[in-house]
């Protein structure tokens, strides 16, 4: 009773903390330029702000359009469900939820594309068409880095996971999952050096674009889903990381929480000195992702049992 | 009396009553449907009962040619007839109002003839226990399929598919005959009962294995067996179609799980083959399909794609049993099974609302459509369910099928460490493919329904448009709601699909300890996506509610401040898919004609691309003009005097008596 309160608590922690993260990574890039930049905070007073709002559509959208981002955020809070904070096991637990946790943003990303080309405008099915190109990619990577650990961990369920990875025997291969999340993390979340979050006016822009045309609750809605999104998809690399120390109970949640606001400042340290890449150089980087988790996969395979 | 004879009855004898009233175009319409979907309410009662675990059996003493007439209705045969009987009866009622325009310039009571005939040769093709009576089936059924693919045969297109239709269809069941002969020899009896009742050497196993692989997979679609796919299921009337590509080509995986049976324990390499035939041909198959313009081109080589996610489902399933691993091969198994059930609703759902899309804009041009969404609701509708459901994406029912698939993998991963390094790496590769293939399949279903449905109407033709009527409506809905229920009902799915792998494996497994956490695991999908729906209309309440009392106003796409958008500007189904297809074009070989705008006065530019099917081009088409060319110095042969002709069969006819006298 007390492990079930504990997830509940871990998942709230995660809905409302989320929105926390892109403050974190704008003030880090803010002061790297020597700027003061935004509140930390400001994702929620956009939120709320936006929530106040009314929308404005476009005459040639249809009912797809209004409900993309509700079920976008339905699969998100779904996947939510699914994940453990460090030991601490998750809300809902199951064999094979990694899988179903994948799919969740799958369902998330169909929804987000076809609302973008339901809006008839060149830039946003330019937009759509990256968005998918590269998920194509960071999907393989994502779920070969996901069954290394299930390997390493001898568990198909997140929870069992992250609460039975060894360090010593598989340290090496979880060294190259966690590179290789960490390019589908940055590749998922719209971040440099995949796409550039600040620039939705470029023909280099991918997932902003595709949002151009939302506008009142809905782009509220939106950004909200973003935020659980980079909070789901960085709690599974922190989570590997965490693994390494014994983590029970409410530390856990602060394990991750802390671990969450590196991750961030990692971000913006990436962010701020690197340029993003040339379209056609993402996905090499995206293919080196998945040599990485396959190569983890090896290893796993010939050294753990 | 057997219903299952009575279903047969009545689809053959309502087939041939076609010809009774062939004058009356009114009848055709009528009683064509009709026979079809009271064959199918008699024939769903046998299969329930199986289904449940009574098995119906069916030996007359009737003799067509060699064979007995014995057939058999067990769980496996159910399974694959439950979809041969829903969808054809649902693709027939949709069919009445599709053919209405062709009435009295086409044969429908031959059309109705056909289908009938199709539909009768499915159900008996998946309950024949006899060699004979199977291959007379497995004939008719594609004769008949045959004659409904070249139904327009006054297009040259439809003509040229049906004949690459038959000629593979040909080739295949040449490699069956073998394979039968071979079976038959050994065994001294044509009854699937009584082949390989004795030990039979490796090779000979191995031969019969591989046979089956190519007869049934050229059925089944598997690459490179798959050129007549894209040419045939385009060709056909959208409801044909639906019923080819959604139930009918599963025969030959059916065929393939039949013969399987009877082999015994597979060595793993078979498990292997199919688990690299699977994986070629799920994500060649994807990349095809994301590369067309024609919009049932792209429905088909889709389907090559899906027989490849099942082939890999069997080939893990296999593995599992070389390896003695129960939870592999219970997934592996029950996750293809699925997939083949899940397959068909949504894949006829698909070709059903192609069908209506080309009923309305009379084009199957991705790039002339768009906007149909408002211009036909229902429709997109159905199509968007069907779409999602391709993808795989909880939490319709495309997802079960591949979970459990996915679940296999693992296993063969995390499982015991008796399993072999090849095992663990046959788990990797299907992981990987499903992966690519859950992402590739997003970027084909988007742009089908993203294109069509979406956006603005991009031709005068789609913007004219209208949502076709209750006849062909009520059929796409009924299959949208059973991607959604079938979504909700795992549980109950994998008990079904499990007593067909019982049958399959000859094993109790209900009882076994693998099938039970399974249960369990769909159980917990079936809560989390009745959750998921939820969640979703909760959350829509709530934006209800927030936009209640607020301006919301309607005006054009923002677009970056671009004050007039037009419909040209939107981007296209081909640039949608550029970039992916230009990460696979070694394998496409996309050809691109350009022709740039020249001069101080620039009149005329085009841009064109297309992707022809590498192995109908670079593999069949050189082997075909060889073979012909070297043919072609018979020809002094065929000089057309009769008295030669018989010259020449006397004298075989005497050759052959000396040499048996001998």
């Amino acid at each position: 009773m007390k492990i079930a309160a504990l997830s509940i608590i871990n998942l709230l922690t995660g809905l409302v903390l989320a929105p926390l993260l892109p403050g974190i990574i704008n003030k880090t890039k803010a002061v790297f330029a020597g700027r003061r930049g935004p509140p930390v905070l400001q994702t929620y007073y956009d939120i709320l702000k936006l929530l106040r709002k009314g929308a404005v559509y476009s005459r040639t959208t249809t009912w797809i359009f209004r409900a993309a981002p509700v079920i976008g955020l339905a699969a998100v809070l779904a996947a939510m469900t699914l994940l453990p904070a460090a030991s601490a096991p998750a809300p809902v637990s199951f064999a094979g939820d990694l899988i179903l946790f994948a799919y969740c943003f799958g369902l998330l990303r169909f929804f987000l594309v076809a609302a973008a080309l339901d809006t008839g405008s060149a830039f946003e099915g330019m937009g759509a068409s990256r968005e998918v190109q590269f998920s194509t990619m960071a999907e393989p990577a994502l779920l070969l880095g996901l069954a290394a650990l299930a390997r390493a961990a001898g568990s198909l369920s997140l929870t069992g996971i992250f609460s039975g990875l060894t360090w010593q025997v598989a340290g090496p291969a979880l060294v190259l999952v966690s590179a290789a999340l960490l390019i589908v993390f940055l590749a998922e979340n719209a971040r440099i050096p995949v796409d550039d979050p600040n620039t939705h006016l470029e023909l280099t822009m991918i997932h902003e674009v595709m949002v151009l045309d939302y506008s009142g609750p809905d782009f509220a809605i939106i950004l909200y889903t973003s935020s659980l999104k980079l909070w789901a998809l960085g709690a599974l690399l922190v989570n590997i990381l965490l693994s390494v120390l014994p983590l029970r109970g409410f530390a856990a949640t602060g394990g991750v929480f802390i671990g969450l606001i590196l991750l961030s400042v990692l971000v913006g340290i990436i962010e701020s000195i690197m340029a993003r890449l040339s379209l056609l150089k993402v996905p090499q980087l995206l293919a080196g992702a998945v040599a990485l988790s396959v190569l983890a996969l090896a290893l796993v395979l010939r050294f753990t049992s | 009396m057997s219903l299952l004879l009575v279903a047969l009855f009545i689809l053959f004898g309502g087939a041939l009553l076609q010809f009774a009233f062939a004058r009356r175009t009114a009848f055709s319409r009528i009683a064509g449907p009709a026979v079809t979907v009271a064959g199918a309410v008699i024939g769903l009662i046998p299969v329930f009962r199986a289904l449940g675990g009574h098995t119906e059996h069916l030996n007359l003493c009737w003799s067509p040619l060699l064979g007995l007439f014995f057939a058999r209705m067990d769980a496996l045969s159910a399974f694959f007839a439950l979809p041969i009987l829903i969808i054809s009866a649902l693709a027939a009622v949709y069919g009445a109002e599709y053919l209405k325009p062709y009435e009295g310039k086409k044969n429908l009571a031959a059309f109705w003839f056909f289908y009938n005939v199709l539909a009768g040769s499915m159900l008996l093709v998946v309950t024949a226990c006899n060699a004979i009576l199977f291959l007379l089936a497995w004939e008719v059924m594609s004769l008949s399929s045959f004659f409904l693919v070249i139904f327009e045969s006054e297009e040259e297109h439809a003509r040229r598919a049906g004949w690459t239709y038959l000629v593979a269809t040909h080739i295949g069941t040449a490699f069956l005959l073998v394979l039968f002969c071979m079976l038959g020899a050994q065994a001294g009896t044509l009854d699937f009962e009584g082949f390989l009742a004795s030990k039979a050497a490796a090779p000979f196993l191995s031969a019969a294995f591989l046979l089956a692989v190519i007869g049934f997979g050229t059925k089944a679609g598997f690459m490179p067996m798959h050129v007549w796919l894209p040419e045939a299921h385009p060709a056909a009337p959208s409801h044909v179609s639906a019923v080819m590509s959604g139930v009918m080509i599963k025969t030959g995986i059916y065929g393939l799980l039949r013969i399987l049976i009877r082999l015994g324990t597979p060595p793993p390499w078979w498990g292997w083959v199919l688990v690299a035939i699977g994986a070629a041909s799920g994500i060649l198959g994807i990349v095809f399909a994301l590369s067309q313009h024609d919009i049932k081109r792209l429905l088909a080589y889709s389907s090559v794609e899906n027989v490849g996610i099942i082939t890999a489902g069997i080939g893990i399933g296999m593995l599992g049993l070389s390896y003695g691993n129960d939870a592999m091969m219970l997934l592996g198994f029950a996750g293809a099974l699925l997939h083949v059930l899940n397959h068909s609703i949504f894949k006829s759902l698909l070709f059903l609302g192609a069908g209506a899309v080309l009923h309305a804009a009379a084009t199957r041009e991705i790039d002339r459509l768009g906007g149909l969404m408002k211009r036909m609701p229902s429709t997109g509708l159905a199509f968007l369910f069907g779409s999602v459901a391709i993808c795989g994406l909880p939490p319709l029912n495309g997802f079960l099928g591949e979970f459990l698939i996915y679940l296999a993998s693992f296993k063969a991963l995390t499982g015991s460490a008796a399993l072999p390094p090849g095992c663990s790496a046959a788990g990797v590769v299907v992981i990987a493919m499903l992966a690519l293939i859950g992402g590739l399949a997003a970027v084909c279903f988007t742009k089908a329904f993203g294109i069509i449905f979406l956006g603005e109407p991009r031709t005068e033709a789609a913007a004219h448009t209208h949502e076709c009527g209750r006849a062909m409506r009520i059929p796409m809905l009924v299959l949208a709601a059973l991607c959604v229920m079938v979504g909700l009902s795992g549980p109950f799915i994998l008990t079904v699909s499990g007593i067909a792998v019982e049958t399959l494996t000859g094993r109790n497994l209900l009882e076994s300890a693998a099938i039970v956490p399974a249960a369990g695991l769909l159980g917990n999908i079936a809560l989390f996506s009745m959750a998921l729906f939820a969640l979703t209309a909760v959350l829509l309440l709530l934006r209800a509610r927030l936009l209640k009392n607020k301006p919301v106003t309607e005006a054009v796409t923002w677009d970056c401040g671009y004050a007039a958008p037009t419909a040209r500007m939107q981007y296209t189904a081909s640039s949608y898919a550029d970039p992916v297809v230009r990460l696979f074009k070694l394998f496409l070989q996309t050809r691109k004609k350009f022709v740039s705008p020249e001069g101080l006065f620039p009149d005329k530019s085009s841009f064109s691309s297309a992707t022809p099917d590498f192995y109908r081009e670079r593999v069949y088409r050189p082997v075909f003009n060889a073979i012909e060319k070297s043919l072609t110095r018979l020809q002094w042969m065929q000089h057309g005097r009769l008295n030669l002709y018989i010259l020449c069969i006397m004298v075989t006819l005497v050759v052959l008596l000396v040499w048996k006298l001998k």
